[in-house]
């Protein structure tokens, strides 16, 4: 980890602050003026081969370190004869589902790391929301850092969205968009997983700029990184019921994940839009016209 | 939004009372209203299960049967097999659809887990081309509220969800892949795909 930490703290050194963020500003600043790039529709996947070999590699990797269950075999539930009525073979398949859940105090347990972890990112969300000129963005999250680090105990516990300030996510690859700059390929990055060329861009530049690089010293900047990929790392046992079905009872788990990941970004870069774009209506077009 | 809706539902009542002289009782036109108290019976049901604090289990089958009764399966369904439904038998294309049911049911049942301490919150409703989108928002526990669209049809001659996007992931389309991955698995083999949706979840 260190090998791949080390560089920054060098760049920190070479490159002032203000300098670099005057420079990205003049860089990116001839691009605001044409407003958000286009929402595609569809699969833009020039390098699927390789992806697939990614993903393979990926799956085995999250197989190693989780223990894969072996889930696969509950499939073998008998369909019942009349519809929509169950038979006892669906409901030993939800019963054995429900014993592998995690128990309570785990999963309070990694919703505090994750809080804490989410909380300690507010300023790079900040940073990210003033770059794409959404000023109430960065004021919404501000506000949430101020009440979490305090009310909240260090940001141990969301109280700001308990109290109606939900969290209003962004990084570096939105405010690429918000600049113009389109989705790019597909692709499927080794340990994080499904990415576009933007949204791999994006993430570079959001390592870097990071402000709790600059806010602490070295090593303290690296212990708050890592609580912030820490939070976000507690994702894949939160919703691990819903990784594991993507990852091991789909029948093609590349093309799942790869719908998955493209459909929710899409809908996050058009803040909620989703049917106005929507292929799948056409199909029900296609289908009344038959 | 809220006066948009009341101004496009006088104009709809009247529409509706013109409608329902003209036309056999049951059909009448759907509206932003009319869609939006079918997802509101949805969300109610789903809560009610929620909050009846019985054991998981139990709640499953009940989610169960709610999804059968508020989604027009069998357009879901045709839709999901794609252009391979032109080449199907229509006592494929029946049995396909029965299977295609209990899968659906069983996957987004199970899904329905994470809603449990949850509840839904109807928000707005908007008409897109010949559909109503319907917004919730849901509220889970330990999360961040996240945005649970509804896309209602009535061109089945029954009003019901025809998709459902959770923050954007449409399950249509997402159905729709992972059936064609399942016949190209199978080589194209329509009856074993019906088999393997039988056992599938």
């Amino acid at each position: 980890m260190k090998f791949l930490l080390n560089p920054m703290s060098v760049l920190k050194h070479y490159l002032p602050r203000s300098a670099g963020a005057i420079g990205i500003c003049v860089l990116f600043g001839s691009l605001t003026a044409c407003g958000p790039a286009d929402i595609p529709t569809g699969i833009n996947d020039p390098n699927e081969a390789r992806n697939r070999g990614v993903h393979e590699w990926n799956k085995r990797v999250d197989t190693q370190l989780l223990g894969g269950s072996e889930e696969g075999a509950e499939a073998e539930i008998p369909l019942s004869e009349d519809e929509g009525q169950p038979t006892a073979g669906i409901d030993d398949s939800i019963e054995g589902g429900a014993t592998d859940a995690p128990a309570r105090g785990a999963s309070n347990a990694l919703i505090a790391l994750s809080n804490f972890g989410t909380n300690l990112d507010n300023p790079r969300r900040v940073v990210n929301s003033l770059l794409q000129v959404r000023p109430g963005d960065a004021a919404h999250n501000t506000l949430r850092f101020g009440i979490n680090s305090t009310v909240g105990i260090l940001g141990l516990i969301d109280v700001a969205g308990a109290a109606g300030l939900p969290e209003i996510d962004t990084d570096f690859g939105e405010t690429l968009h918000v600049w113009g700059v389109s989705e790019g390929n597909f692709q499927e990055l080794p340990v994080v997983g499904p990415s576009t060329q933007r949204d791999t861009a994006g993430m570079a530049v959001d390592f870097v700029m990071n402000p709790l690089w600059y806010v602490f010293p070295w090593p303290q900047n690296l212990v708050a990184n890592g609580f912030t990929w820490a939070g976000e790392a507690t994702d894949r046992f939160r919703y691990s019921d819903t990784v594991d079905s993507i990852y091991r009872d789909s029948a093609d788990s590349y093309a799942q994940s790869r719908l998955i990941y493209l459909q929710n970004r899409r809908f996050e870069m058009s803040r909620g839009e989703v049917t106005e774009n929507d292929e799948s209506i056409d199909l029900f077009e296609e289908l009344y016209g038959d | 939004m809220v006066t948009d809706l009341s101004r496009r539902s006088f104009g709809a009542l009247g529409l509706g009372a013109c409608a329902s002289l003209a036309m056999p009782s049951g059909a009448f036109a759907m509206t932003t209203e009319s869609a939006s108290a079918l997802v509101s019976k949805l969300v109610n049901d789903i809560n009610k299960v929620i909050a009846s604090g019985k054991s998981e289990s139990a709640m499953y089958r009940d989610f169960e049967k709610i999804f059968v009764k508020y989604a027009d399966v069998s357009s879901i369904a045709l839709v999901s097999l794609g252009a391979d439904r032109r080449r199907a038998s229509k006592s494929q294309l029946k049995a396909y659809t029965k299977a295609y049911q209990g899968y659906i049911a069983r996957k987004y049942g199970k899904r329905f887990r994470e809603f449990i301490g949850g509840r839904l919150e109807l928000q707005s409703a908007k008409p897109v081309k010949k559909y109503v989108e319907v917004t919730t928002i849901a509220h889970l526990r330990g999360e961040a509220p996240f945005d649970v669209k509804f896309l209602v049809s009535d061109r089945s001659g029954r009003e019901k969800f025809i998709n459902m996007y959770i923050e954007g992931v449409n399950m249509v389309l997402t159905e729709k892949t992972e059936i064609g991955s399942m016949l190209d698995r199978r080589g194209g083999d329509i009856n074993a795909l019906i088999a393997d949706l039988g056992k599938a979840s």
